[in-house]
């Protein structure tokens, strides 16, 4: 049985910029995160990948300006106020960003930036909030938690410091937590350790997740599903093993074949031509068209709708055969 | 291949000393040392891609630019062609400078700004005197168009181009030396994973026709075994595993190998694991343990590697440094 869909985005777009000429970071996108899920948002830079996942918590005002509706437990938090989104934004719904040090506050101890926000979302007196904070430190896996909370941050290891943003946003008990390149700056081994953590505590808590990352490797390892996002746009959604075992849309295609996997040592590797577009210069139709392999002229003046195939896959593509053809004889031309 | 190595390093160190802050100067404490490389022993063949890897703080940037000649190791030397360029100095200095060329991880900063691909790249051929006169210009184009930069690249400016033509930029600066061996210190990472594969393409390809020597110093695993003929893997300052690719990747020896190629991670869900793949982070290069420097972490760590530090023997199809490389599960 299928889990209930805790937030719904619906034709969100976020754009920057004088209103009669906008930059559109990202552009009708819609998707659905259920009740303990992790998908994984998957993009380049630029993608608007990061302006999404901030769009949702009213991050980007007052210079963005988001339309759409985000939402979340039967309210809208595209339409909330400042004030009453407040009351969400760090307790229902919580992030974590990727640089762990310039997201924690240098001069503070962490058992207060921790405590601060027990204080802020909870109704603990000072003892239990003290309790909390060594519980969570502990649940997060730093070692010798109790004697750590006088310390600062840059005491603390990249890793460590990762450890203790987590921390810092499960102490309100949210509901979904926003994951902005968690891993990024991290080594592997210890990008493998907090990937890790992140996932068994998603499952111990029951707890829905949407994490931003550049890595289709990190997506296989820890989504259940993935949108992967162009030019603003979602181009290929669905479950994370379908999609990587059998992608459709010729940017997913592309990218996961540019990424060296099953092939002989030092052959070519097929590489997407160009560089993405800019924000001030995307076409009408598909954001791909300059890149793509398959694209004609239909694909640059008329956008492809997200249209479902089956197995709950979605993809927006006019030329999904062309594509599946011309993937396949590179493939037997090997 | 041929049987000389091209580079041999041996017994490399690297020490930096930290300034000593006021209050240790007070309480008479010692200056802190950073060990960032302890005696790594490594031979390069020519024509070959030695992939280097490790993470960060592990001396792989260091060794790199030990062997490019912008940092002056503390012990130890470096052959190249049989002769030690360790205290080169005034012309051989610049002849062998002129045959190992560095490319450097970060477009955005390793191009000068004021300077168009045109006097970057007439400025490195003439301070070398490679060419002179007309033969310049023409050399500029010819750079150019072997790494595919498209006409009318030559007059503009570093910020005209997007990260991956810059990259190219600086592959066609070092090209403009006509080196033997060219050092890539994480030469795409800072690319996106669509441009990445451009880059590499470039390089493999450029390697093939010109003869190169690469030294591909990068943290993708994935794409370090896809160019590289043979791979170190170092471990604060040290090599603890080299090795050909194909078998390194398959059947790595060295523990700490095992658990980085297991920690990264893989396209195939089916793959997932529940567990990290090893506890712990690396050790401060402040304050290097004694002993094997992984036993701090090594699940297979016994006494003998607390008190002595292992030699790289022969061990799989290559060499590592490990007391326990022959009893280890799967060896």
């Amino acid at each position: 049985m299928e889990k209930p869909v805790v937030l719904a985005v619906r034709d969100l777009r976020t754009e920057f910029g004088p209103a009669a000429h906008p930059l559109v970071a990202v552009d009708g996108v819609s998707f659905e995160v259920r009740e303990g899920e992790i998908l994984g948002l998957v993009g380049e830079s630029g993608s608007g990948k990061s302006i999404t996942l901030r769009s949702i918590l009213g991050i980007v005002q007052p210079r963005g300006r988001v339309f759409g509706q985000i939402l979340w437990k039967g309210r809208d938090l595209a339409a909330l106020d400042e004030t009453r989104l407040r009351a969400v934004r760090g307790r229902e719904i919580a992030m974590i960003f990727q640089e762990p040090m310039s997201s924690l506050n240098p001069l503070l101890t962490v058992g207060l930036q921790i405590e601060e926000n027990l204080l802020a979302h909870t109704d603990l007196d000072a003892r239990a909030r003290k309790a909390r904070a060594v519980e969570l430190l502990d649940m997060v896996g730093i070692p010798a938690a109790r004697s750590r909370l006088g310390d600062y941050p840059h005491e603390f290891s990249g890793g460590m410091r990762q450890r203790v943003m987590i921390a810092i946003a499960l102490a309100s008990n949210p509901r979904l937590l926003l994951a902005d390149e968690p891993t990024t700056a991290l080594d592997v081994t210890i990008q493998d350790q907090i990937l890790r953590l992140i996932q068994s505590l998603a499952e111990e808590l029951g707890m829905a997740m949407i994490l931003v990352t550049h890595d289709m490797a990190v997506v296989a390892e820890t989504c259940d599903r993935v949108a992967v996002m162009y030019g603003g746009r979602l181009c290929e959604t669905g479950e994370t093993a379908a999609v990587i075992g059998d992608a459709r849309h010729p940017y997913t295609l592309g990218l996961l074949r540019s990424i060296p996997r099953d092939v002989p040592p030092r052959t070519p590797l097929y590489s997407i031509p160009g560089a993405p577009p800019a924000l001030s210069a995307m076409p009408a139709g598909c954001a791909f068209t300059a890149r793509c392999p398959v694209a004609g002229s239909d694909c640059r003046d008329a956008r492809p709708p997200l249209a479902a195939l089956s197995g709950g896959r979605h993809v927006a593509c006019h030329r999904l055969p062309e594509a599946a053809a011309f993937f396949s004889a590179r493939e037997a031309a090997r | 291949m041929s049987l000389a190595p091209l580079l041999s390093i041996r017994d490399l160190s690297m020490r930096f000393t930290k300034p000593r802050s006021l209050a240790d100067a007070v309480a008479r404490r010692p200056r802190k040392v950073v060990s960032a490389l302890n005696g790594v022993e490594l031979d390069v063949m020519p024509g070959e891609t030695l992939g280097i890897v490790g993470e960060s703080g592990c001396g792989k940037s260091t060794l790199a630019r030990c062997i490019a000649g912008l940092n002056r190791p503390t012990a130890g030397d470096i052959l190249f062609e049989g002769e030690s360029v360790v205290g080169l100095k005034g012309a051989r200095r610049r002849a062998y400078n002129r045959r190992v060329q560095m490319m450097f991880q970060d477009p955005y900063t390793s191009l000068n700004p004021r300077m168009t691909v045109r006097d970057a790249l007439e400025e490195a051929i003439t301070v070398h005197g490679m060419r002179s006169g007309a033969a310049v210009g023409r050399r500029v184009e010819e750079l150019l168009d072997l790494v595919r930069l498209p006409e009318g690249a030559a007059d503009k400016y570093p910020h005209e181009f997007s990260g991956g033509q810059r990259q190219r930029i600086g592959i066609a600066r070092a090209l403009a030396l006509e080196p033997t061996c060219l050092v890539a210190d994480e030469l795409v990472s800072a690319l996106d994973v669509s441009v990445q594969a451009q880059v590499v393409n470039l390089l493999m390809e450029l390697q093939d026709t010109l003869g190169l020597t690469v030294l591909f110093v990068a943290h993708d695993l994935r794409l370090v075994r896809h160019v590289s003929h043979r791979v170190a893997v170092i471990y604060l300052g040290a090599i603890v595993e080299i090795g050909p690719s194909g078998p390194l990747f398959a059947n790595p020896v060295h523990p700490y190998s095992r658990a980085l190629l297991a920690a990264a991670p893989s396209l195939d869900p089916a793959k997932r694991r529940r567990k990290p793949a090893i506890a712990g982070e690396l050790p401060s290069p402040l304050d290097v343990p004694p002993g094997c420097p992984f036993h701090l972490r090594c699940p297979h760590a016994g006494e003998i590697c607390r008190r002595e530090k292992p030699a790289l023997r022969p061990a799989g199809a290559g060499l590592a440094a490990c007391h326990f490389a022959e009893a280890l599960p799967g060896a």
